[in-house]
């Protein structure tokens, strides 16, 4: 994972959804993608979708990331994607969601192709590791959203 | 409340002989050894911690909460039932926790998967239900959540007949919420007093232990706890524990404990008040035997320590929220490795002095210079990064101190930013990057997982 390097000033906004407290996933996101030459706005934990959806608005990044291991990211992660879809400003913005997606472990995987196809670009269940975020942060320069979405798909 | 008051709150509990750290001999022996000034046990939850402690049992508690009413109560009836000094846990869930009560709601009606017992959206009389004929005098029920506005939740929780709950104006805010922590820690304030104006005693825990549930370093987790266990001593709750969390190192942790006993003592020591100890917080062993072992290395530190609680994480921690079953197995564990320790553990076992005592200390006293309140003397602290989370995002924690596991296991003050505390030498200095915090993440993960990692299953995973 120490050699995809990213375009300069890529941008992204790295949030968990409102309902999720954990934080090391955020801080691992951050650091990883700084690394890969992208400037991150981190919300943090518990952020309601409307400052998700102002902070959007206000960065412009390149791509949000939605990071959830609480089990309520396919519950959260739904209401969120439909609010970002149907804003004029943030609807084509890449928007993908990882972690641990319900409370069932291996069982988690149907959630992944639900949220894929509410709008999320991609899905990344935790068992799935990071190989497939990897392969998502590589593709950014070039992929379309389809491919996007079957990277996604691997959940 | 008037500033005489305020004033008395910040100066030790107990005003008797407070001892230099010189005073208190190297090799002070197992950690119970050490009388702890404590004042007279309050409430069915402390009642029953207190008996049990006295007739040499530890008790064991889980993290459980389901969505419906039945599950919750099975579960409350497994851990009863559990051949030991168990008491039982009601986990609330995330929607409750961040007060989105609409939300839960609305999963309950659909049948949706909550990741805990929702109180307010259930009500008070399911709640009601849900404890009527479990809880008792030889079955306390905690209430756990996790909110940094937890208002309403105590509101409920106090006319259910809920035992205990836990939290704090820091631990529930700076780790979990976006909530300035001025706001709060005026919640909190009022929160303290919903309890304490119960007629009553509803035991409350700090979490202040268990901060980020890893990679924050013993001194700062002892403090935290101690100024929260004031804060509540000060807005009028008289039944508290304060809290730690196992880290990295046996030997660390044990030295840790001490200092926590010792200083709860000295600053809570006109209350009453026990030790929590949880099972590593952090990333988890993936094994089964992996998770065990780590739940046996927090039991025995417990035992030796003379911690009177711990809270247990079970063999799927690091998979999935565990069913009822599993839970029961991880408790009956913990009581049998009790029994072993108790039976075959070391006596007269030397406590490392390190200083985490002292730098404890040092942290409490510079943050009581900054208020006349505890609370407002957190809120400035954590203004002036005088006290400061490592890694934490909240935007009231200044973020610029870095912790680091040496290479012996002892988690260390790599950066202290502007904290009162020495950094420890040059290990860890240089920048964290993502391996290199993903591999201090995981360091109990592979620490306790590397022996069942061979043959064919370690082939299997190259």
């Amino acid at each position: 994972m120490d050699d995809i390097s990213l375009a300069p000033e890529r941008r992204f906004v790295v949030t968990s959804v409102s309902s999720d407290a954990h934080m090391w996933n955020l801080v691992f996101l951050q650091l990883l993608l700084e690394e890969r030459g992208g400037h991150v706005v981190n919300l943090g934990a518990c952020v309601p979708d409307e400052v998700i959806l102002a902070e959007c608005r206000r960065h412009r990044p390149d791509a949000l990331v939605v990071s959830t291991v609480n089990g309520h990211g396919h519950l959260d992660g739904l209401r969120l994607i439909e609010k970002l879809r149907a804003d004029p400003v943030l609807a084509g913005m890449r928007v993908v969601i990882g972690g641990k997606l319900g409370i069932r472990g291996s069982g988690n995987a149907r959630f992944g192709a639900e949220l894929v196809a509410a709008g999320f670009d991609a899905a990344f269940e935790s068992e799935a590791g990071l190989a497939e975020f990897d392969a998502f942060l590589g593709g950014l320069e070039t992929m379309s959203t389809r491919e996007l979405a079957l990277v996604g798909e691997g959940v | 409340m008037n500033s005489s008051a305020m004033g008395a709150s910040l100066r030790p509990a107990a005003p008797g002989p407070v001892l230099p750290a010189r005073a208190v001999p190297a090799h002070t022996g197992a950690a119970q050894a050490a009388p702890s000034p404590v004042g007279p046990a309050r409430g069915r939850f402390s009642r029953f911690v207190r008996r049990k402690h006295e007739q040499g049992r530890l008790v064991v508690q889980p993290r459980m909460g389901f969505a419906d009413t039945r599950t919750m109560r099975q579960g409350l009836e497994a851990v009863r039932a559990v051949r030991g000094a168990s008491v039982g846990t009601v986990t609330v869930d995330s929607y409750t926790r961040v007060n989105d009560h609409d939300s839960a709601r609305r999963a309950l009606e659909r049948g949706d998967d909550l990741n805990g017992y929702p109180v307010v959206a259930h009500g008070e009389e399911e709640t009601r239900r849900l404890l009527r004929g479990v809880a008792g005098d030889d079955f306390p029920v905690q209430f756990r959540h996790g909110s940094a506005l937890p208002g309403e939740l105590f509101a409920a929780l106090a006319r259910t007949g809920a035992d205990a709950t836990e939290g704090g104006p820091v631990s529930y805010c700076l780790p979990y919420s976006r909530v300035p922590l001025p706001r709060a820690t005026a919640a909190w304030a009022e929160c303290c007093r919903i309890l304490a104006d119960q007629p009553r005693t509803v035991h409350l825990e700090s979490f202040g232990g268990c901060m980020l549930g890893q990679l924050c370093p013993p001194s700062l987790l002892i403090a935290l706890s101690i100024l929260e266990g004031m804060f509540f001593r000060e807005h009028g709750v008289r039944s508290i524990s304060v809290s730690y969390a196992q880290q990295t190192s046996p030997e660390q942790d044990l030295e840790a404990l001490a200092a926590l006993r010792r200083l709860a003592a000295q600053w809570l020591g006109d209350v009453d008040w026990h030790v929590v100890v949880y099972t590593y917080m952090g990333v988890f062993p993936r094994t089964s035997v992996g998770a065990f072992r780590m739940l046996e290395d927090s039991v025995r530190l417990a035992v030796r320590s003379g911690t009177e609680r711990l809270i247990v994480k079970t063999a799927v921690e690091a998979h999935r929220i565990p069913t009822i079953e599993e839970n029961v197995d991880a408790l009956e564990f913990a009581v049998a490795v009790e029994a072993d320790e108790r039976l075959h553990g070391p006596t007269g076992e030397t406590i490392r002095q390190t200083g985490i005592h002292d730098e404890a200390l040092q942290l409490v006293k510079a943050t009581l210079e900054f208020g006349d309140d505890v609370g407002s003397a957190l809120v400035n602290a954590f203004a002036h990064g005088l006290l400061d989370v490592p890694y934490c995002l909240h935007q009231d924690n200044a973020n610029r101190s870095r912790a680091a596991i040496d290479p012996a296991g002892i988690l260390r003050w790599s950066d202290p930013g502007a904290m009162p505390v020495a950094a420890s030498g040059a290990h860890g200095r240089g920048p964290v990057t993502a391996r290199s915090l993903i591999d201090m993440l995981g360091y109990n993960e592979r620490r306790f997982d590397r022996e069942e990692l061979v043959g064919a299953a370690a082939r299997g995973m190259l």
